[in-house]
């Protein structure tokens, strides 16, 4: 058992950091849930991209490097640490992409992948319904064969990115009244701007339109758009959580350099003791957080798939997210309550995340049940 | 980078947890609470024989060689069997006097530490000021053969146990053990050896108290998947299936860091591990308690041999609030 990482990696690590070092806007660029913002993110995507740095575990011929689970780590370490902005393009990055590797066909992702690594197209997801949250696998939108391809019907919601994005994948329902709720599903991508798609921006909590209503009437999409077999959607979209988008859906990097600038803030406020604990618990749970990453990355390497597990972490991240926050907010004092605050726009962020990708109901649930052997009850 | 552990240390672990769940600890925790101390020395001497009290032993001194990692597995074992007796206390002062080897002064170790490390001796040891405050009490000075009190710069070994003072836990038996007997060092070089063991066995402790918690789940799930009421086991209730969840993602994200602080012994990471430890122990105990209902209340049932050392263990070899302050000075 070791912590050091190979020499290669480490010499990975420093062409990450000179690049970042060049290379990372001085001021934090506007908020990516607005529309000035998130072109800046899109410019910030394709500035990455140019020198390929957008999508580090990528095989090369998609515009990554290649790099194994230790080096993404490594990055997004650098990343974080040189304050580097907010990723616009993580839901395809992080869901789609990992689909399209293990579901989809070569030439999906040699039209969809490139793309999507310079920040020319950002991808929304489009789970969601208003009828079905937790309980995915009820939802309701339909697709219907039509001449070489599907019309899809129906409504979806809190689809992140959904205001400013060009493109949205998820589930749609294309054969209605099977036994199971979770058959008779497809995996489809699909164009927001395409005839018969109706965005709705909603404002989240802060007023920032960070998700959207779809409204889909008969919104044609070709078979090229179908990912998996028609009807195989559920196991399409699921077989990818065991897999290591539950080791990479939040890098360790993150907490650890907000950890860091959390302890930077108390020693700046007079090492404050009322707020020393959560200081000290936040350092904590960011290196807790990194070390069990690493293990279950190592497990990977070793070729051990990540199951339930992945459960685990994401109720640790969504619930030490906040508290770090709420620690930093204390430290500003009466000034917390300030919306251009140093911490505002991370502290509004974090607060969903207990409630996004999978609640931690369900988490918990997922965790009881698979982890711990208890028996199956009511939701 | 391979953050696992290998084969072996696999199998040593799964070795001692199988002599130990064939050993019927609970009785020997409950022998051992009354004083009688023949099973648990008798248990030792098999502990012993799986190598664990060699880990803290120099091979030149008949043990193994400092092994940190294999320390953090054989303690977290010994906690999630409830293993009484000075176990951190033993393999601290083997440290202890290891150190003082190294720093030239030879005499107690080679007195000493074969007996230790081979399982016929037992340590304890306690700190006067300044380290205090980590080790204020000798853990079973009764049953202890070498008893170490460190003051100041000096070592000594003491004679007597001194006056007993009763723990949370009736299987940690405390003493107040003076200064008195045999003066062994003497020196700047005491304080540093101590410094040194008090790392180890703030280690240790935590791997124990990681053990504690693991018992504790375990028992908790199988209490809640046959406990019936309402018709219907009551491990199928949310609030029963989330608050087990949340005890076993507090152990899961302790115990990277109890095995990063053996790789590295380095004091932050040490600190660090005995909080996520500690807290991660004393949380599975309050949720055990309170998934078993009054059954848990009470001294009768053998959960009661987890639940009230749980916090003890929180406690010891540095507190949750002197290791968050030892994190947070860097």
């Amino acid at each position: 058992m070791d912590l050091a990482h190979d020499p290669a990696v480490e010499s990975f690590r420093a062409e990450a950091r000179a690049w970042l070092a060049d290379h990372v806007p001085a001021a934090p660029l506007p908020s990516l849930e607005t529309r000035e913002g998130f072109a800046a993110h899109r410019a910030w995507e394709a500035e990455l991209a140019a020198d390929r740095w957008s999508v580090v575990s990528w095989p090369e011929r998609y515009g990554g490097r290649g790099a194994d689970i230790m080096r993404w780590l490594v990055f997004e370490e650098e990343y974080y640490a040189a304050g580097a902005p907010g990723r616009v393009s993580q839901n395809g990055i992080n869901l789609l992409a990992p689909t399209l590797f293990d579901h989809g066909t070569e030439e999906q992702r040699a039209r969809i992948l490139p793309p999507m690594a310079r920040g020319e197209v950002i991808w929304a997801q489009a789970w969601s319904e208003p009828e079905s949250g937790s309980d995915l696998a009820s939802l309701r939108s339909r697709a219907v064969r039509t001449d070489g391809g599907w019309l899809l019907s129906g409504q979806k919601t809190w689809s992140s990115r959904a205001a400013f994005a060009e493109r949205a994948f998820g589930l749609f329902r294309n054969e209605p009244g099977l036994a199971k709720p979770h058959l008779g599903l497809t995996y489809l991508m699909f164009d927001l701007h395409a005839p018969g798609v109706t965005v709705r921006p909603i404002g989240r909590l802060d007023g920032k339109p960070a998700f959207a209503e779809l409204f889909l009437d008969e919104v044609f999409v070709p078979d090229e758009d179908v990912i998996g077999a028609p009807g195989e959607g559920w196991r399409v979209a699921m077989s990818t959580a065991g897999n290591e988008r539950g080791l990479t859906l939040r890098s360790p990097g993150r907490f650890l350099a907000a950890a860091r600038r959390l302890a930077a803030q108390w020693d700046a406020c007079d090492r404050d003791p009322a707020v020393a604990d959560r200081v000290a618990d936040a350092l904590i749970g960011a290196r807790a957080y990194q070390l069990f990453t690493y293990a279950g990355a190592s497990r990977f390497a070793a070729g051990d798939a990540i199951g339930p597990e992945s459960s685990l972490n994401k109720v640790f991240w969504s619930e030490y997210d906040i508290a770090l926050h709420e620690a930093a907010l204390d430290l500003l004092g009466p000034d917390a309550e300030r919306a251009d605050g140093p911490w505002a726009e991370s502290w509004v962020f974090s607060l969903a995340g207990p409630i996004y990708a999978g609640t931690n109901e369900i988490q918990r649930d997922i965790i009881a049940e698979r982890l711990l052997g208890l028996p199956k009850g009511r939701r | 980078m391979r953050f696992l552990l290998d084969a072996e240390q696999r199998e040593f672990a799964r070795t001692l947890d199988a002599l130990l769940g064939a050993a019927d600890t609970p009785a020997v925790a409950r022998a051992w609470s009354r004083g009688d101390h023949t099973p648990g020395r008798v248990l030792w001497a098999r502990l012993a024989e799986a190598g664990v009290f060699a880990l803290a032993v120099p091979e030149e001194f008949d043990g193994a060689g400092l092994l940190p990692l294999e320390l953090t597995l054989a303690f977290e074992a010994l906690g999630r069997h409830a293993v009484p007796g000075p176990a951190v206390e033993t393999i601290a002062s083997s440290l202890l006097l290891a150190s003082l080897a190294e720093l030239g002064d030879v005499v107690p170790a080679k007195a000493w530490l074969p007996r230790l490390a081979c399982g016929t001796g037992l340590a304890t040891l306690r700190a006067d000021a300044p380290a205090a405050l980590r080790a204020p009490y000798a853990l079973d000075a009764d049953a202890a053969d070498l008893r170490l009190v460190v003051a100041g710069d000096q070592l000594w070994r003491a004679a007597e146990a001194g006056a007993a003072v009763a723990s949370h836990d009736p299987a940690r038996r405390l003493f107040a053990t003076a200064a008195r007997g045999e003066l062994l060092a003497a020196g700047p070089h005491v304080a540093a050896a101590a410094e040194r063991a008090w790392a180890w066995a703030t280690l240790a402790t935590a791997a124990q108290a990681l053990g504690v918690g693991r018992a504790l789940l375990e028992r908790t799930v199988g209490y809640v998947r046959e406990r019936r009421q309402f018709g219907v086991a009551i491990g199928t209730f949310q609030a029963v299936k989330h608050r087990l969840a949340d005890v076993l993602i507090a152990l899961e994200f302790a115990r990277p860091l109890l095995h990063a602080a053996a790789l590295s012994l380095d004091p932050v990471e040490i600190a660090m591990a005995k909080v996520a430890c500690g807290e991660a122990g004393w949380a599975a105990a309050r949720a055990a308690l309170q998934l078993h209902g009054a059954v848990g209340y009470t001294e009768e049932l053998d959960l009661s041999l987890w639940l009230r050392k749980a916090r003890p263990l929180r406690d010891a070899w540095g507190t949750p609030a002197a290791c968050r302050a030892r994190v947070l000075a860097g």
